[in-house]
């Protein structure tokens, strides 16, 4: 990829962060840096698009240490979860054989699994090489007939953020407007309801849990053409152009599809969140609003009604268990907003949340949520997370995995909020696993038994008092 | 307080308990040279031994007095004086325990007055130790048996503190230890372990980690234990600095002991889980007057480090458990400790501990009441022996393996369940199996207007149900 094509990528007019300073996203500091490369960012947006065949091209640690770790769930084909990589040699290097390892590898794959289409993504090695996977890729669409993706996400090109934006650009470029929707069967039209078409953007049904949401939506008669990429099919993203509305799920990662699609298509985007039941509601509101039918509007509302107050009665007998409590809130990609208001349905209190990510935007957002009195964390290594824990007395680190140690290891107890995570928190019904879990390490009695110092700590040592003592332990 | 439900049923349907005869068999198994002979017909041996050697996989020695029709009825008396005699001359044990069965007991078999006759006909027998012990299988279980036959050695052949001139004390380096029928031999090796690394020299009563720990030996064949406590500590026992009880069924035979020597005792009803373990600790700083040796330290903190990896598999789950009293209370305390709720207890027989388990409620019964509660409290987790593989197959709840008997693996015999670093690793495989068998996947949803080709199964019946519910 080209520096200006990577600068165009950068300067995404609809990102809030756009408008300060420095465009794009923040550079990383060498030895001080956490998070994710480019292909690590590209990988992960495209990867739950299930029965499509990833390949790697690039030496084992881009695929090897990164193949099937997600959370995310099909309902159907499980080819997303076979890690494909080239493997590249020293030989391979050196002689300059990656192209024809990269055209062999896509042979093997479509020979021995017959996908609808591949994904190849390129990593540093083949793009310091100059492997030319674009090429590779045309060749070989043209020799076994069918599509061919090039993800041009080496790691060194930039942040995770930036491979999102690359992922969303190929799908964009690549693979969206290639195929018309099959309409749906007669069985599935209900009398009165009419049909409309969206997508869903960012949205990776992690641990199944867009399951919750879903029903919800059928049964408003909005039908989703295609989710990018939770449990999707590569035909589906062939067809995205043709929907009403595309909702960006809780993330600013893939901004420029929404983007794209509505100067190319005229699509009007929203962004909204499943998480909690607030935002629930809201995004429900923000389809009808969007899709501008007063029918849809009024069963929404009806619907959004119906399933708060039932919500709320199942939520009823945890609140007193969780009621006060407080939450030190540190996201990544999930949306710290969001994740808030969930936090505020339930009566906890956020006392702190990390806000690097966040837009200015997002940061007013939050202060208007929570008020002056939250503390806002912009760089969150271990320690400072630690000492904020304990000065703003947290009952509860909620972040992402990689931080789930820092909190064990500190005898505090901790909630995945990352998409490693194995529970679904989506939706309504998302919400009753998500007190679970919460009540579920926090209620834990291992933390007074961790916490407490071992019995002989401290004791002085007496030389043999058995002899004077009543015994009887 | 666990309210205690008594057995209801006319008929117990997939047994939990096993007989006291073969309890008390075990206890005689864990000391040198020695071999228990059981006074009924030969089909209480048979059993017994089948049983054992399935659990361990390994030769028991257990002969039986082989009482017919004539000698069941007549009086078995010669039966136990002419048994006594052949073990004696044909394998010059050191020591024969004599459990009697429901069938000897029903008989009216008065045990102390055979071996009496036994003494009195066949002097040139008495160095070989002879013990009876009343277990009638009628009553108790395996635990009550073992217990029982503890309690009948200590009273048999530890001598009073002031006739036999023995010290508490005297010997400084020595602890006694009282091994409750929960043990496994990996756990009383583990045991053996923590009192050592305090410079202290563990004498072990009855000692199944040297007989019945599995190892191959010099000798071929032997019709008596190959290791095992030797009868002879039983003098010294007076000497100790102090004595570890583990198992609260071994409480009264720690009584016996206590009362004889003078030595002062230091009890457990569990060594799993921290506190537990911690209670332990604290008792060897006591005795030995040492510090804790880093190395226990170390297993602690990995411990720890265990409990708060795994609390999110565990904390919540549901729990059910099958085991005799000692091993329930054990299990029990140690996954609450975890914040698992126990679900369904089940255990063998009635005993004062069973009100402290927490546990709403404490069923005396068989496996049949353990599928029935666990299939009604939706467990998540069973917790017993072999026998519950069917219950955990047609209830499709996964099973951690533990107690008496596990015929269906390899090693469960052995495996170490106490101390710091057994608790780890029960933790582990806990969290291993919740894990592998999650119960929290959310169901693949199908949306009415999928016209993926795959949904195509079915789709007319899932868009129906849905307009019927929806409609509701």
């Amino acid at each position: 990829m080209q520096q200006k094509d990577i600068a165009a990528l950068l300067d995404e007019p609809a990102c809030t962060h756009n408008k300060k300073a420095k465009s794009g996203c923040a550079k990383p500091k060498p030895g001080a840096s956490a998070g994710g490369c480019a292909f690590d960012g590209a990988q992960i947006a495209l990867l739950p698009i299930v029965d499509v065949a990833h390949i790697v091209h690039g030496p084992i640690a881009c695929a090897g240490s990164s193949w099937d770790n997600r959370g995310t769930r099909s309902s159907g084909s499980t080819l997303f979860r076979l890690g494909m990589t080239t493997d590249m040699t020293e030989q391979d290097v050196i002689m300059g054989r990656g192209e024809k390892r990269l055209f062999h590898s896509i042979k093997q794959a479509v020979e021995t699994h017959n996908p609808p289409a591949v994904f190849v993504y390129n990593t540093c090695v083949p793009a310091l090489i100059g492997d030319d996977i674009e090429a590779v890729c045309k060749a070989a669409e043209e020799r076994w007939n069918l599509p061919v993706v090039p993800v041009d996400a080496a790691g060194f090109y930039g942040t995770k953020n930036l491979g999102n934006r690359i992922a969303g650009e190929s799908m964009v470029k690549y693979v969206v407007g290639h195929r018309e929707p099959t309409p749906i069967p007669d069985v599935s039209q209900r009398p009165g309801i009419k049909v409309h078409n969206v997508n869903l953007i960012g949205e990776y049904n992690i641990a199944g849990e867009f399951w919750h949401v879903m029903p919800l939506l059928d049964e408003l008669g909005i039908r989703i053409l295609c989710t990018l990429a939770g449990d999707a099919r590569f035909h589906e993203v062939q067809t995205m152009h043709h929907a009403e509305v595309n909702m960006m799920v809780c993330s600013k990662a893939m901004i420029n599809v929404a983007r794209k699609m509505q100067e190319q298509y005229d699509i009007p985007w929203f962004e909204g969140s499943f998480y909690g039941v607030s935002d629930t509601s809201q995004s429900l509101r923000d389809f009808a609003r969007l899709i501008d039918d007063p029918d849809l509007t009024e069963r929404t509302e009806k619907l959004i009604a119906r399933e708060e107050a039932r919500i709320k009665n199942e939520l009823e007998p945890w609140r007193g268990r969780l009621e006060g409590r407080r939450v030190l809130l540190y996201t990544g990609g999930v949306k710290s907003w969001s994740v808030i208001s969930q936090m505020q349905d339930l009566g906890m209190k956020v006392v702190a949340t990390g806000t690097k990510k966040s837009t200015e935007e997002d940061k007013a957002r939050i202060q208007e949520l929570m008020g002056d009195d939250t503390k806002m964390i912009d760089e969150g290594n271990p320690r400072a997370l630690l000492d904020i824990m304990r000065e703003y007395r947290a009952d509860i680190l909620i972040a992402g995995g990689r931080n789930m140690y820092t909190a064990l290891k500190a005898r505090h107890p901790f909630l995945d909020i990352n998409q490693e995570r194995e529970f679904g928190y989506a939706g309504y019904q998302g919400m009753l696993e998500l007190v679970r879990q919460l009540a579920l390490t926090m209620e834990s009695p291992v933390w007074s038994q961790v916490r407490r110092p071992s019995p002989w700590a401290g004791i002085s040592r007496g030389k043999g008092q058995a002899l004077s003592s009543t015994g009887e332990a | 307080m666990a309210v205690i439900v008594k057995r209801k049923k006319a008929l117990s349907v997939s047994p939990l308990k096993s007989s006291q005869p073969v309890g008390a068999s075990l206890a005689f198994l864990g000391m040198n040279r020695c071999i228990p002979m059981l006074h009924g017909s030969q089909g209480c041996t048979a059993f017994g031994k089948v049983f054992f050697v399935r659990h361990f996989r390994e030769p028991i020695p257990l002969q039986t007095t082989a009482m017919d029709q004539v000698s069941s009825i007549m009086g078995a008396d010669e039966n136990i004086v002419e048994g006594l005699k052949n073990i004696c001359e044909k394998s010059q044990p050191a020591m024969i325990g004599l459990p009697t069965t429901g069938l000897s007991e029903t008989q009216g078999s008065d045990i102390n007055m055979a071996v009496k006759m036994f003494r009195k006909k066949y002097p040139q027998f008495d160095p070989i130790k002879v013990i009876p012990v009343n277990t009638p299988d009628f009553t108790g279980s395996l635990e009550t048996g073992y217990a029982a036959a503890v309690s009948a050695m200590i009273d048999q052949l530890v001598p009073e503190a002031e006739a036999a001139q023995t010290k508490p004390g005297k010997r400084l380096r020595q602890v006694n230890v009282l091994a409750g029928a929960m043990l496994t031999p990996g756990d009383i090796e583990e045991l053996k372990d923590m009192v050592e690394l305090f410079g202290l020299r563990p004498v072990v009563i009855p000692d199944i980690s040297d007989s019945l720990d599995g190892h191959l030996t010099e000798q071929e064949f032997s019709p008596i234990t190959v290791g095992g406590t030797p009868t002879s500590e039983f003098l010294t026992l007076g000497d100790a600095v102090a004595t570890l009880v583990v198992g609260a069924s071994l409480f009264s035979a720690a009584d016996v002991l206590k009362k004889r020597t003078g030595v002062v005792d230091y009890r457990f009803s569990s060594l799993l889980g921290m506190e537990a373990v911690d209670a332990l600790t604290m008792a060897l700083v006591d005795i030995s007057g040492n510090p804790v040796p880093e190395k226990i330290e170390r297993h602690r903190a990995q411990l720890e480090d265990a409990m708060v990896d795994t609390h999110f598999m565990i904390g919540q789950s549901r729990i059910a458990i099958a085991a005799e009293p000692d091993m329930l209370f054990s299990f029990a305390n140690f996954v609450a400790g975890m914040g698992a709720e126990v679900v369904t207890a089940v255990t063998s027989s009635n005993v004062a501990l069973l009100k402290d388990i927490p546990a709403d409620e404490v069923q005396i019964g068989d496996l049949e009441d353990l599928e029935n509660s666990a299939e009604l409290m939706r467990a998540q987790l069973l917790i017993g022996n072999s026998h519950c593989a069917q219950p955990s197959e047609r209830l499709s709840i996964p099973l951690l393996r533990a107690g008496f008997p596990l015929y269906d693996q390899v090693g469960g015999f052995q495996r170490t369940w106490i101390g710091y670093r057994g608790t780890r690793q029960a933790l582990f495989d806990m969290a291993n199996i919740l894990l592998t068998n999650g119960s929290h996947d959310i169901e693949p949803y199908r949306s009415i207007y999928s016209v993926r080709q795959e949904d195509r199964e079915g789709r007319d019946e899932r868009i129906a149900a849905f307009a019927a519910r929806s409609a509701s």
